[in-house]
């Protein structure tokens, strides 16, 4: 193998211009990994804290993985085909080091789940991805190739995406 | 095991401050899913016996925050907000679209009853099981989008703060009234993101008698189990196939309407229903499009259609105005309705009924019903604060907007509604005004006429309905086709009408998928949906304290509808009184009523609802037949 080669990785971009705030996304996602709908226990989630101001947050894969250097109990390591973080249910304590760690606090530890969730990319092929292209919207969509570092820069507090956001829709000086 | 569903309702008692559990039991759920009927069971159960003395705007009516068995699996999110209408007096079941059901159902409730009347502002906050009822003061008198803009800032912190190491939740869903429910202007919504509502019914005001500004929910948990989650996954799979087929519905929303509704099918409210037809193209979708949207595609939880979209003028003399589509109803209502037919004037006209949080429909009748009467010379400038309201002119109408939400001059009978105003108007000036009143029981009649016979309408969509002008719940003279008990199931179960409009065998059948129960649209059509129909149509013929209605006289269509269509390709049209009674009659005996229209005793004996015998006495008593 290449070293190149080794560096492949999957990249979910995101544009919220694009997100209809439908979450057909958190739908597909967590029926597939929970197996019942439950908003906050999907891997992606929209955010709208302002009406009309959609905004998917869910992991970049940082190539320092700061959650999984920071995990008290070696509950997280890295999927070496995709790039994804992988959580280890049983290893789990529910501490929350890697949400702290994390530039965009985007793990979540669902109420009365037994770990945090982190996108797993569906092992290469992402339901969420294949929802919003099959709806039309595209506001999520699939790369593919080597790491860029500037993906890491996309890690961000929700509430500051979300009002950056919303400025920029509304016209408005502040929120 | 109750699947589908939490099995309990928050009981919150605003006088008292004091919250309960309630246990939502299989029987009730089987008997009456949940939203409207649901409600309608327990409007009965707790008022039925005193309903004529209970004022929908005092402390003794109920306001019901309802889910049902498919809310949250059944793409596509509403609840439903259930009470005593104080336009119709009897029950009227509203859906608000929102991530509110949704939350709700993820905390662990089916739903909130909410009683009494608080000694000031209140909004309800709901983390899972951290219930509190909070000072609203500063609130109190905010309009839409800054008291959304406002309390999100405000609250979201603690949210995260209760989640603690658990990491940051969605924000909270909120829905509110504005100044026109504050204000019980009776035909006031209840809201969500500036621009839903849940409209018909005016329980904005029934919120804003109770001083409760807002509830805000979180909800973190999953939805609850269901009997069988792998066949629902494939029937999801099936609804969103359909669904994304509908390529003109999902880019236009119904904002086509406001062209094609009166260019194509001639039942538009045209100058309060003068005329159903105009040809004026620049009502058309391609301009609000090009000028005010600046989102094309606007979903709630895990809706495939996202019918809606979002206006905001950047600029001109109507800048900072913020609505959706807007939707057609409001396009109808504020526009060729009041002989408007600029997109701009109608966002910013659209948006001052969501900032002030009022049912566009309603309020938007009364705005034509005024001019008529002001083109008549019936009202006089000097009767209208100085306002001259012209057909067109967005400006007079804004004002008037302004005077029925401060209940100031001729706004306080306007803010009474159009039927109420009608009478009152008719005894001030000694002259029958309400020849001119296009409603139905205390409700206006959506923008879907009847006299072309061309839109989904009959003759007697109105007439009989037990929520009057309703136009998502008219009847139909095949009683199982798309009529009232086809929508109940809608707004009972409760879905999006937009995603399959009445009850269907695929809905059935996710009935059945989510709480195992063996249920048949048979038995949907012969005992579910009669049952609420009925006991709706009890307590509405019930009505009081201060409106009654008599079905010999009000089980009618507006006088209007029944001139001929005085222009358009349909000209000429209109329904024969004799035809409407006829088909009256047979609808009546179809569906169980008696030759008045009350529901007769072996029928309710039959339904399981015997005690609603009592009721029918008081009925005849009154009626004295």
């Amino acid at each position: 193998m290449t070293e190149t080669e080794e560096r492949q990785r999957i990249w979910i971009f995101v544009d919220p211009l694009r997100c209809s705030g439908c979450r057909l996304c958190e739908i597909a996602c967590s029926l597939k990994h929970e197996n019942i709908i439950w908003p906050e226990a999907s891997r992606i989630r929209v955010f709208e804290l302002i009406p009309g101001v959609d905004v998917p947050h869910l992991c970049v894969q940082c190539p320092d993985y700061p959650c999984v250097n920071s995990c008290p109990t070696k509950a997280l390591s890295i999927d070496e085909a995709t790039g994804a973080v992988l959580v280890d249910e049983e290893k789990c304590v529910r501490c929350g080091v890697c949400i702290k760690a994390c530039p965009g606090n985007i793990p979540r530890i669902p109420n009365n789940r037994k770990s945090v969730v982190i996108c797993d990319l569906c092992g290469g092929n992402p339901a969420c991805v294949d929802i919003c292209q099959e709806a039309g919207y595209g506001a999520l969509s699939l790369f593919k190739g080597i790491y860029n570092q500037i993906f890491q820069t996309y890690a961000k507090n929700p509430l500051e995406k979300s009002f950056d956001i919303a400025k920029k829709m509304y016209n408005w000086e502040e929120i | 095991m109750l699947y589908g569903y939490t099995g309990k309702l928050l009981d919150v008692d605003l006088s008292s401050e004091s919250i309960r559990m309630r246990t939502l039991t299989e029987d009730e759920a089987k008997k009456w899913f949940g939203g409207r009927g649901l409600g309608t069971y327990i409007l009965w159960k707790e008022l039925g016996d005193r309903w004529e003395y209970v004022d929908p705007l005092g402390e003794e009516n109920l306001l019901l925050i309802l889910n049902g068995p498919l809310s949250g699996y059944y793409p596509g999110t509403k609840v439903a907000v259930v009470s005593k209408s104080p336009e119709s007096n009897g029950v009227v079941g509203s859906v608000l679209s929102s991530e509110v059901g949704m939350e709700l159902k993820t905390a662990g409730y089916d739903g909130i009853i909410i009683r009494g009347k608080a000694d000031g502002p209140r909004y309800l906050i709901i983390h899972d099981d951290y219930i509190e009822l909070r000072d609203a003061s500063k609130y109190w008198g905010m309009r839409g989008v800054k008291f959304v803009r406002t309390i999100i800032k405000e609250i979201y912190d603690e949210f995260i703060k209760r989640e603690g190491v658990k990491g940051i939740p969605k924000e909270p869903a909120i829905m509110y009234i504005g100044p026109g429910g504050e204000n019980k202007v009776r035909f006031s919504a209840v809201m969500a993101k500036w621009a839903h509502a849940a409209g018909y019914g005016g329980y904005g005001a029934v919120m804003g008698s109770k001083n409760l500004k807002a509830i805000i929910v979180k909800g973190t948990g999953p939805l609850p189990p269901v009997a069988n989650i792998e066949r629902l996954k494939e029937l999801i799979k099936q609804v969103y196939k359909r669904i994304f087929e509908k390529a003109s519905f999902r880019n236009w929303g119904t904002v086509a309407g406001g062209y094609n509704v009166g260019a194509v099918k001639s039942s538009e409210p045209v100058r309060n229903w003068q005329e159903e037809w105009h040809e004026n193209s620049e009502i058309s979708v391609i301009n609000f499009e090009n000028r005010a949207w600046i989102k094309r595609f606007w979903g709630d939880y895990g809706c495939p259609v996202t019918c809606m979209k979002i206006s905001c003028l950047k600029f001109g003399p109507y800048k900072g105005a913020i609505t959706d589509g807007p939707d057609y109803e409001l396009i109808a209502y504020v526009g060729p309705n009041l002989g408007i037919f600029e997109p701009e004037k109608i966002v910013y006209l659209s948006w001052l009924m969501d900032e002030y949080g009022l049912d566009a429909i309603n309020a938007g009748n009364i705005l034509g019903f005024t001019a008529e009467l002001f083109e008549r010379g019936i009202l006089t400038k000097e009767d209208l604060n100085g306002i001259e309201p012209k057909w067109g002119d967005a400006d007079a109408f804004a004002k008037l907007i302004e005077l029925i939400v401060k209940r100031e001059g001729i706004g306080k009978i306007l803010a009474e509604g159009t039927y109420r105003a009608a009478v009152k108007i008719s005894e001030m000036k000694n002259v029958d005004v309400l020849k001119y009143a296009v409603q139905v029981k205390g409700i206006a009649v959506g923008a879907h006429g009847i006299r072309s016979e061309m839109d989904y309408t009959n003759p007697i969509s109105y007439v009989p309905s037990v929520q009057g002008g309703d136009h998502t719940s008219t009847a139909n003279p095949l009683i199982k086709q798309k009529g009232e008990l086809a929508i109940i199931f809608n707004d009972s179960a409760v879905t999006c009408a937009f995603l399959d409009w009445g009850v269907s065998e695929e809905l059935i059948e996710f009935t059945r998928v989510i709480t195992g129960w063996n249920i048949t649209l048979e038995e949907w059509y012969d005992e579910i949906a009669l049952r609420i129909l009925h006991l709706q149509r009890i307590l509405l013929l019930l009505g009081g304290p201060d409106v009654y209605w008599d079905p010999r006289i009000h089980d009618d269509n507006p006088p209007r509808f029944y001139d001929p269509l005085p222009s358009g390709p349909f000209k000429g049209k209109a329904p024969k009184r004799e035809d409407v009674i006829s088909m009256k009659k047979q609808y009546y005996t179809e569906i169980g009523y008696d030759e008045y229209g009350i529901p007769r005793e072996e029928v309710l004996d039959r339904l399981g609802i015997p005690d609603a015998k009592r009721a029918i006495m008081r009925i005849r008593e009154r009626l004295k037949i």
